[in-house]
């Protein structure tokens, strides 16, 4: 039987987060190692498994992968979720990308000083408001289907959905001028892996708050 | 005949040059469109060519693609630099990752301020000696292959030559205990493709200096 991938990561969001997002979609089982001292990394590190000494590490098929993105991408491959050839899969990279991006800057917030982190906040708000969401509701309306890329469920789609609720969380009413969006919302969350994953007691996590903040920083020493 | 495909940047290295390195080392010519001006790049965006108001921007096979990663990944894909299989690309995808996160300190270092500038450079000095060199070091010793996966020519090699000719540029000791390093800057450096790219009057683009910096900053709009 094959072991399930092993996720090695803090209690929270960062990095990992879209990692858990993809395997829950794709109806992956995972198990979960939380770092909380300081020696459990020293330890991952002593052992050789943080190839650049860096987590997310994510335990599958025989690999201690780091990297989030040679993560996802390895992911999406293996569960068929990268488009049906290279064109696909090109803009399915461009997309899943442009999201990234926006969610790794909500998730800096947490670290900034508090005089900063109002104005940062808002510059991201404003970011995904004039920038992100509209191409993605473009994207949809030029070509009326119910997935982004080739009219099939893809890593780019989960992406979205993550980045959308995680904007959402920032502000409700985000999705007011974007009706594709909300439509595809409803509809993607409704996929059953996507719904057992948005109940409660799944292996989502929740926003940082300062407890957090607090083990990263200690774990890390930054 | 396929058009060649047509990179949208300024004339600098930037976020673009890699994406250079990599077709010119796969040995796809292709067509530059230099954003001189504010203006030039206002008509990208509103053209509708540009995906997150952004570039490195480039036209290939039909699509305008945005986001560096995409752009490498599917020119890997392309020209057979990406392994022969999933695990492979993996293994590339991480090693590749890792230069970017150094090359990217490297990127940034001249929008820092002056009075930070030099601590940056002790920390990238550091980073590269400390934490990346070693890894593809190993890597290389590991298998005492020609090349970092798969013992075939692969994006991984191509991304780490080009860091390691900006390690050259801050100091050229960085590479002097790195002797398998060393050994496969030479060999990549030598593939006629790569050669030629290396030669004068290339595309490759020379290190920023404080003109073209001024420019970037005015059409960038960064303060």
């Amino acid at each position: 039987m094959v072991a399930k991938p092993k996720l090695y990561y803090f209690h929270g969001r960062g990095r990992m987060e879209s990692i858990r997002w993809l395997l829950a979609a794709a109806g992956v089982e995972f198990e979960e190692e939380f770092l909380e001292t300081r020696e459990q990394y020293e330890k991952l590190q002593n052992d050789g498994h943080l190839l650049f000494g860096q987590v997310p590490l994510v335990e599958i098929d025989g690999m201690m992968l780091t990297q989030t993105r040679a993560i996802l991408s390895y992911l999406a491959a293996k569960y068929n979720l990268y488009g049906k050839d290279l064109k696909e899969r090109a803009r399915i990279d461009m997309y899943a990308d442009g999201t990234l991006d926006l969610m790794l800057m909500i998730a800096g917030t947490a670290f900034k000083p508090p005089e900063e982190k109002e104005t940062n906040l808002a510059s991201i708000l404003e970011k995904a408001k004039t920038r992100y969401l509209p191409v993605f509701e473009k994207v949809l309306k030029d070509h009326g289907e119910n997935f982004l890329v080739g009219n099939n469920f893809s890593w780019a789609d989960i992406q979205l959905l993550e980045a959308i609720l995680m904007v959402e969380e920032l502000d409700a009413s985000i999705l007011s001028d974007f009706p594709l969006l909300k439509a595809f919302k409803t509809r993607i969350s409704n996929m059953p892996t996507i719904k057992k994953f948005l109940q409660p007691g799944s292996q989502r996590k929740s926003p940082p708050d300062s407890h957090y903040v607090k083990v990263v920083r200690d774990v890390l020493q930054f | 005949m396929a058009a060649k495909p047509k990179l949208h940047y300024f004339n600098a290295r930037g976020r673009m040059e890699c994406i250079r390195w990599l077709l010119a080392a796969a040995g796809e010519e292709f067509e530059e469109q230099f954003i001189e001006s504010p203006q030039d790049l206002e008509k990208l965006k509103n053209d509708g060519s540009l995906l997150f108001q952004q570039v490195p921007m480039v036209e290939i096979d039909g699509m305008k693609l945005a986001q560096t990663r995409a752009i490498l990944n599917y020119i890997a894909s392309k020209h057979n630099l990406y392994g022969k299989d999933l695990k492979e690309r993996a293994l590339i995808d991480m090693y590749s990752e890792g230069i970017a996160d150094l090359s990217e300190m490297i990127l940034q270092l001249p929008l820092c301020p002056p009075n930070e500038r030099g601590a940056k450079l002790a920390l990238i000095k550091e980073k590269a000696t400390g934490r990346y060199l070693p890894v593809f070091e190993k890597v290389l010793k590991s298998h005492g292959q020609d090349y970092l996966v798969g013992n075939k020519l692969s994006k991984a090699d191509i991304h780490l030559v080009e860091l390691l000719y900006y390690l050259d540029e801050i100091d050229s000791s960085l590479l002097a205990s790195f002797a398998l390093l060393k050994a496969l800057k030479t060999r990549v450096s030598n593939l006629p493709n790569v050669q030629k790219f290396l030669q004068p009057g290339s595309q490759r683009k020379p290190p920023l200096d404080e003109k073209t910096l001024e420019k970037a900053k005015k059409i960038f709009n960064i303060k």
